[in-house]
């Protein structure tokens, strides 16, 4: 069994003037392991080689990176899912500021998502337990909740790669959504209110690139139509 | 001379998970000047990664339920050593403080009247212990840890909290009358040192599974806080008990709810037989965690494990359905297909015991207070020191804390050491400021590292240690392999005082902040090791074979590791509920 061949992205602003590719010999001892196990080996070659990681199983969302041309959580991507001819590609996040190898500087991708007030609001004085919900208002939540913030769906979004200062982008939205769609949050319009600028949702070309790359298996898209319905039907 | 930079709050919370983020929201609603210093940002944090849920009792399941059974069945859980009056607090205070998760909009689960879902737990009853099994945890689905974490995220976002991500807290600072005043901090992804000053430091690190080389833990789970305080000098107490999950994936480690078998699911051996049955006749398997962990071993031991090696056995869930699977425990089919391979709708997930929760820990109050001892055995406050969360020892767990306890820990004691912190900062806090050399006392570490030029490599002696944790340290234990043991950190703690750090460089230098932490695993395994070598009996999550009794006589007591002598201490449990009688010792079965 031949090494793994890994060429890996690598940029130190305080050695590099420019990014480079390196390549690593990886001896996975011929087990289909995930991708953040390679990393791992790779670190124990060189120890400068940086990248976030936390829970290692697909929740915590520190791991998202392009591997072999698709973003993903290397934590939860077994070699056989991406590796082609014995060869790994593992690029940073596309489209956000480099801080230094796989790590990228996440602060737009935040800006968007505190940006749709992602908290429920409910002026209404709250009863001594809890709001009841049906189970059926609840399943509305399902498929939306669940996002993990690990930034796959945005970075892989033309649209936000272009505008990512005001195209709210698929993850804010999804949240968005989540918050539109629940059944205890009463400041819908003034949420939609502060959505229907030509870019903030607009921008969404539907190219479903979203959905394609979700470690979560959610859909971006779906939610962005929804606002979109409750746009117009709010507009006439 | 020091030329850091310094910061200053009225309170600097060091960890952004679910404790952190609790007290955090209720000095940041008072207007406190209030920082979260996270070495992750929040929502990456450990408490992410909780499955089942959070067990209060609501009086959802069951219009009937009592806070005081669910404080009985947390006292029994822990081997009689959870401090009772801490026990009476969070059962009590508890249903507010899952009420006001739901008003935060924590999308929980429901019934069809639409009130929050509960379900069966492990150590669960009615009417102290009398009723049968009872229904006492409030869940979303089988993701309750990441609703309940980025909820408290948001509602801090809305109220305006400072975050402090990506940075990495050193040390503590103190002063020259030994009252903590603040920490060094660096930022990562610059590699700025500063010193942050406050009137009031929580200690909201977590857990330190990555002490054990098999474990359900984040990799950032290093009892950063744990070793500060040690650092500083400070007591841990109940360092020994440590929670084997009997559900971790064998092979990963990734962790496997209690809420499987609490919606119905069962443990087999390699005959197919659901073994629970004989040690815990009417619990079966939800009987207390460590019951169950120490069954699962004992059938693995006299050959009745499964697989090629017959190290582990089966969790049987396929016949629950695939409506009830996809339904209340979807994460769990996810995480069974990446990381067993299997789909449980139809053949059972491998599983093993496994490293999962530190129930000892910084000895506190229930308002978050740190405690130490002075040499006749008397409490005394530390003053500007706190914690919280898994990091904290109030304590709740005693020596073997129940399923979904951990979550109803982290909201009420972080609501808890949140309002106690806005009351003192009211009544006005002085404390002398800190001199150069306290400030440099604080800096040794990471000047150590940072001054290295040669040694052993980080990683290989973390895994040394972690080797040596898992195969003296286990679920069961015995005196001359712990000596060995204690014996072997001795010797690793000071190869790592001479280790390497090869990467010098400032920008997010992640070798950097893995030495930092490696520090931190030592001080958590010295005191675990120490503390579970001196423990002679058996109790809760603490199993010796040389010593297979509970000892009521002696040990009904917490330990207490002494950092500057290594020499451990007992402290009494606290038998003085407030408003229901004490619940006495008894014999525990399930």
């Amino acid at each position: 069994m031949s090494n793994l061949q890994v060429s890996v992205y690598r940029y130190n602003p305080e050695t590099d003037s420019a990014p480079y590719m390196q390549e690593f010999q990886v001896d996975t001892k011929g087990r289909d392991v995930m991708v953040l196990d390679v990393l791992h080996m790779m670190k124990e070659q060189d120890s400068g080689l940086a990248f976030r990681r936390s829970c290692r199983e697909g929740v915590c969302g520190s791991d998202g990176m392009n591997m072999n041309g698709k973003n993903g959580l290397a934590c939860i991507t077994p070699l056989s899912d991406v590796v082609k001819g014995n060869k790994l590609t593992l690029r940073p996040l596309p489209g956000l500021p480099v801080i230094r190898d796989m790590v990228v500087d996440m602060a737009l991708f935040y800006k968007q998502y505190e940006r749709i007030q992602p908290y429920l609001q409910n002026d209404e004085p709250a009863p001594a337990i809890e709001r009841l919900q049906s189970p059926e208002e609840r399943d509305k939540l399902d498929g939306l909740y669940e996002c993990i913030l690990c930034a796959c769906c945005s970075t892989s979004c033309p649209s936000f790669w272009w505008n990512p200062d005001k195209f709210v982008g698929p993850a804010g939205l999804l949240q968005s959504y989540r918050f539109l769609a629940d059944s205890r949050d009463n400041a819908t319009s003034e949420r939609l209110t502060d959505l229907e600028d030509p870019f903030s949702v607009f921008r969404c070309r539907g190219i479903m690139n979203c959905v394609a790359v979700c470690p979560k298996g959610l859909n971006p898209t779906r939610a962005i139509g929804k606002i979109r319905e409750m746009l117009l039907a709010d507009a006439t | 001379m020091s030329n850091l930079r310094s910061l200053t709050f009225d309170a600097i919370i060091i960890g952004g998970g679910g404790s952190g983020l609790r007290a955090a929201l209720e000095l940041a609603k008072s207007g406190k000047k209030t920082a979260v210093l996270s070495k992750v940002f929040p929502t990456r944090s450990h408490t992410v990664s909780a499955q089942g849920g959070i067990t209060c009792a609501i009086a959802s399941a069951d219009p009937d339920d009592d806070w005081r059974w669910h404080m009985y069945d947390t006292v029994k859980g822990g081997d009689y050593i959870a401090d009772q009056d801490a026990s009476e607090y969070m059962c009590s205070e508890g249903p507010k403080a899952v009420f006001e998760l739901e008003h935060m909009g924590l999308p929980f689960s429901r019934f069809d009247n639409g009130r929050i879902y509960q379900r069966p737990f492990g150590g669960q009853s009615k009417n102290f212990g009398e009723g049968g099994q009872a229904a006492r945890t409030c869940a979303a689905a089988d993701r309750t840890g990441h609703a309940l974490l980025h909820t408290l995220y948001q509602n801090n976002l809305k109220n305006n909290t400072t975050f402090l991500n990506e940075w990495y807290a050193v040390d503590l600072v103190k002063n020259a009358e030994g009252d903590v005043v603040g920490c060094i901090a660096m930022c990562i992804e610059t590699g700025e040192v500063v010193h942050v000053k406050s009137k009031a430091t929580v200690l909201a690190t977590g857990g330190a599974g990555r002490i054990y080389a098999s474990t359900t833990n984040a990799l950032i789970n290093t009892g950063d806080g744990i070793g500060m305080a040690l650092r500083a000098g400070f007591p841990m107490q109940d360092m020994e008990m440590w929670q084997f999950h009997p559900t971790g994936i064998y092979g990963a480690g990734t962790l496997v709810t209690e809420g499987c078998r609490g919606e119905g699911g069962y443990l087999i051996n390699k005959d197919g037989e659901r073994f629970m049955e004989r040690y815990a006749p009417n619990a079966k398997d939800l009987a207390g965690r460590d019951v169950v962990a120490r069954s699962m071993v004992m059938e693995i031991l006299e050959g009745r494990g499964c697989g090629e090696k017959g190290d582990h056995v089966f969790l049987k869930l396929d016949h629950l359905g695939e409506e009830v699977l996809g339904k209340r425990l979807p994460g769990i089919v996810e995480l069974s297909k990446t990381f067993a391979h299997v789909d449980p709708a139809k053949d059972p997930i491998p599983v093993v015991p496994t490293c999962h929760y530190m129930m000892g820990g910084i000895p506190t109050n229930i308002h978050g207070q740190a405690i130490t001892q002075d040499d006749s055995g008397n409490d005394h406050i530390v003053n500007g020191l706190y914690a919280c969360g898994e990091a904290a020892c109030v304590s709740v767990h005693g020596a073997n804390r129940l399923g979904g306890n951990s979550l109803l820990d982290l909201v009420v004691f972080g609501r808890a050491a949140g309002m106690f912190i806005e009351s003192a900062l009211n009544e006005g806090i002085e404390y002398l400021d800190a001199s150069e050399s306290d400030i440099e006392s604080a800096m040794k570490r990471i000047t150590r590292w940072n001054e290295s030029d040669g040694g052993e490599s980080i990683p290989a002696l973390k895994a040394e240690l972690q080797d040596i944790m898992q195969t003296s340290f286990g679920v069961f234990r015995e005196e001359k392999n712990m000596q060995e043991g204690v014996k072997k950190l001795d010797e690793l703690r000071s190869r790592i005082a001479n280790a390497h750090l090869p990467d010098k460089s400032n920008a997010f230098n992640t070798a950097r902040v893995e030495a930092l932490e490696l520090d931190n695993l030592m001080e958590v395994a010295e005191a675990t090791a120490i503390a579970a070598l001196e423990r002679n009996e058996s109790r809760g999550a603490h199993s010796r074979y040389d010593y297979p009794d509970r000892d009521d006589v002696n040990w009904l007591k917490h330990s207490l590791y002494f950092p500057a002598t290594k020499e451990l201490k007992k402290r009494d449990v606290n038998f003085k509920p407030k408003t229901v009688d004490t619940f006495e010792p008894k014999v525990r079965t399930y």
